[in-house]
């Protein structure tokens, strides 16, 4: 579990995160969702340590992360980002063990646990013996997920990790995704500006606008008592080709 | 790593050893010097007394004194004119006595006058003297539209151009700079009208130019003498002994014979030396043999070695500081500009200036002021390089690494290190392929290499020496490069590397 208490984050003097608290709860895939430069990735880039907030702390579990304990508590993380951030000069499971290698973990834990995750993202195990270049954008994310969850890890932020993938790509994963924190036991939450698939994965949804949380809650409550216009506003936005998701039977 | 072991195997052969007794003969970077130097040392080997080491061409009268006073040289040809007006910058004319008597405190003596004064003069073609009718110095200011070409130590030197316009109120603005071995076919080819000479040049006749009367005694007597340190004569005794049995061995008209021999007829320095002493050694006259003996010469490896030892001993030494800085300079903001400006600035000042400045701080000639001037040069692309290499690391990049939770040193080195490791090997190999060139200047401080044969055939301008210093230096210049090439194979990762076919 990871928790937020009145973080806020300004800059050059503009308010990008208003201060903010926000707790995250194991078995839950909370959606982080809002335009560009709400807030949202800031705020994920907090709960990481990637970025100091102004005010405030982040508590991973009941420890508060500071400088001194960042990368012991990052190892509890899992962390992918758009186009899976893969390291150019390792091949995917150089990639993937690098952390795991640099802990000095048993070299036959590793090799299971590889396998173990091929399988859980539907990556053929021939692809990890090729650098990133040799990979498709899919290939990389699913190369990313692993590197997030080599460690088997108590949390995973993903930062629109379906952003720059093709439309059936981006649909297969998400239903990978779905079936993968479906099942465990683990805090996710996932930052998109995209309704559909925030409606999707989460089981959580935070709407956020110019750094503030708008309103929190399951995608029924969001439809049914929207806190401002506002939130009503923002999924309509959303096109699809198919009959309106949202208006159901009241033209 | 593999990179240092790599050197470091190539190289810890090659070190020098330090002898016992020595006695380092030096000669500044003229024929007349080089003849004299190797006199000097056939002299003191004959003497069978101690090491000889000779230090042949070591640049302008700064650098040699500057050698002798540190104890770089023993001792060195040397004319009474320069030690009076450019050395203790006396302005009335002082006589031997004297000048002992003010060199005595920096431990250095006059002695051994040879028996010849070589002074300074201005020539120019004689069929141009005739036709302007100019016979003396006096005659001169009178045309001021000739074309001077001065050597750059006598543009410097206040008993060259600046005493000499003085005196004789001469009309003409600073003179073009041009090296002393090349000025006679300038003015041969009429490309200037008017040279700085020295009397003894046997290049004089060969040419035809005519020598202008001093008509107002300007220049002083440049009597060839050998300047010592004081030490000497205790240290070795009896070379001290077969040394001052040269005095007024040499006539005027028989140094510029050896002169001509020299510079004429193909004689090596040693050559030309062992013939007036009537040696039998060493080697035989150059001109029978063909350039490829010559490039090939049996100094080929000793200069190979001394080249390679200059490159990658301070190369390696730029490595170890170049890619620490350049680090630095990326990962401190408050750095960055202070370090990239030194390396820039250092850049900027000539190798024969840094040369006469490191010589008097490390108090001694050769290889160490010649490495610890090439590690300065190198530095330059080494820590831009990794400097540039390391910032252009995706951000993207950073965070996934940070985010893993990986600590600082960890980061650097598995992924910020091989992120920039094309940049970092381009810039060191940028650095090895100019240090290879930037050692061929080495040789004028005694360091070797060879730039030894580029300033024995520029003193003598002889083109064949020449090339068969620059092309063997140009050779190396392509090796170190298909080498690091080479490595840069082994070295980068392949996921970085430019596949063929890429974009580059």
């Amino acid at each position: 579990m990871i928790r937020v208490e009145n973080v806020s984050k300004t800059y050059g003097g503009q308010a990008a995160l208003a201060p903010v608290s926000l707790d995250f709860r194991p078995g839950t895939t909370t959606v982080l969702i809002g335009p560009s430069g709400c807030g949202k990735s800031t705020l994920l880039r907090i709960m990481m340590g990637l970025v100091h907030p102004d005010s405030g702390r982040v508590l991973v579990g009941d420890r508060e992360l500071s400088a001194a304990n960042a990368n012991e508590l990052r190892h509890r993380m899992g962390y992918v980002i758009q186009d899976g951030g893969l390291f150019p000069h390792l091949t995917a499971e150089g990639n993937v063990t690098l952390l795991a290698r640099f802990l000095k973990r048993p070299v036959g834990e590793i090799e299971a646990r590889i396998g173990e995750l091929a399988d859980t993202v539907q990556l053929s195990p021939d692809l990890l013996a090729r650098h990133p270049r040799d990979l498709s954008g899919g290939q990389r994310q699913r190369v990313g997920l692993m590197r997030a969850l080599m460690l088997d890890p108590e949390i995973v932020l993903l930062d629109e990790p379906l952003g720059a993938l093709d439309p059936i790509t981006r649909s297969e994963l998400q239903a990978q995704l779905k079936a993968i924190f479906g099942g465990i036991q683990k805090t996710v939450v996932l930052v998109t500006h995209d309704m559909g698939e925030a409606a999707y994965l989460g089981d959580d949804i935070v709407v956020m606008r110019e750094g503030r949380v708008v309103q929190r809650g399951p995608l029924a409550d969001l439809l049914e008592r929207p806190a401002e216009a506002y939130v009503t506003d923002f999924i309509r936005a959303q096109r699809s080709p198919l009959p309106p998701l949202v208006e159901g039977g009241h033209p | 790593m593999k990179m240092l072991v790599l050197l470091l195997s190539v190289l810890i052969p090659a070190v020098p050893a330090w002898g016992e007794q020595t006695v380092t003969v030096g000669s500044k970077r003229f024929t007349e010097s080089y003849i004299l130097g190797e006199i000097v040392r056939q002299v003191a080997e004959g003497a069978g007394e101690a090491k000889v080491v000779y230090k042949p061409g070591l640049g302008n009268t700064g650098i040699v004194f500057a050698a002798l006073t540190s104890g770089g040289i023993d001792l060195y040809p040397e004319y009474t004119g320069t030690i009076d007006r450019e050395i203790l910058k006396n302005s009335a004319p002082s006589d031997i006595a004297t000048l002992n008597r003010q060199l005595a405190g920096l431990g250095i003596g006059v002695a051994v006058p040879l028996g010849f004064n070589n002074t300074y003069a201005l020539a120019m073609r004689e069929e141009q003297a005739q036709s302007l009718g100019i016979r003396t110095l006096s005659d001169l200011a009178r045309h001021r539209s000739l074309r001077l070409g001065m050597s750059q130590e006598f543009l410097g030197r206040t008993d060259g151009w600046r005493g000499l316009k003085q005196a004789y109120a001469l009309p003409f603005a600073t003179p073009r700079g041009i090296d002393h071995g090349l000025s006679y076919e300038a003015v041969a080819q009429g490309q200037v009208d008017v040279i700085d000479i020295y009397t003894t040049d046997a290049k004089i006749a060969r040419y035809k130019l005519r020598v202008l009367a001093d008509d107002r005694k300007f220049f002083p007597a440049y009597d060839a003498v050998l300047l010592y340190r004081l030490d000497l004569p205790r240290r070795a005794p009896k070379t001290w002994v077969a040394l001052q049995k040269l005095a007024g061995k040499i006539p005027e008209q028989r140094m510029i014979e050896m002169n001509a021999d020299a510079e004429l007829h193909g004689k090596g320095f040693a050559m030309a030396a062992a013939d007036f002493l009537e040696n039998a050694e060493p080697g035989q006259a150059r001109g029978k043999e063909g350039f490829l003996s010559l490039l090939f010469g049996p100094d080929f490896w000793r200069l190979t070695q001394e080249h390679l030892v200059l490159v990658f001993v301070s190369l390696a030494a730029g490595v170890a500081v170049g890619v620490p800085l350049g680090i630095w300079a990326a990962r401190t903001p408050s750095a960055r500009q202070p370090i990239l400006s030194l390396v820039g600035v250092i850049q900027t000042i000539p190798a024969l200036a840094l040369f006469a400045f490191l010589i008097p701080l490390f108090r001694q000639i050769g290889v160490l002021p010649a490495l610890v001037a090439l590690f300065l040069y190198a530095l330059l692309p080494i820590v831009r390089n990794a400097y540039t290499g390391l910032s252009d690391i995706a951000p993207s990049l950073r965070e996934s690494a940070l985010a893993l939770g990986l600590p600082s040193g960890a980061r650097l080195r598995l992924i910020e290190l091989p992120l920039a490791s094309r940049a970092i090997l381009a810039g060191i190999k940028t650095s090895a392929v100019i240090n290879v060139g930037t050692a061929t200047i080495a040789a004028f401080i005694g360091a070797g290499g060879f730039g030894e044969r580029i300033a024995a055939g520029l003193a003598l301008n002889d083109n064949a020496m020449l090339l068969a210093g620059a092309i063997p230096a140009a050779v190396l210049a392509l090796l170190v490069q298909g080498g690091f090439e080479a490595l840069d194979v082994w070295l980068i990762p392949k996921g970085l590397r430019a596949e063929k076919g890429d974009m580059r």
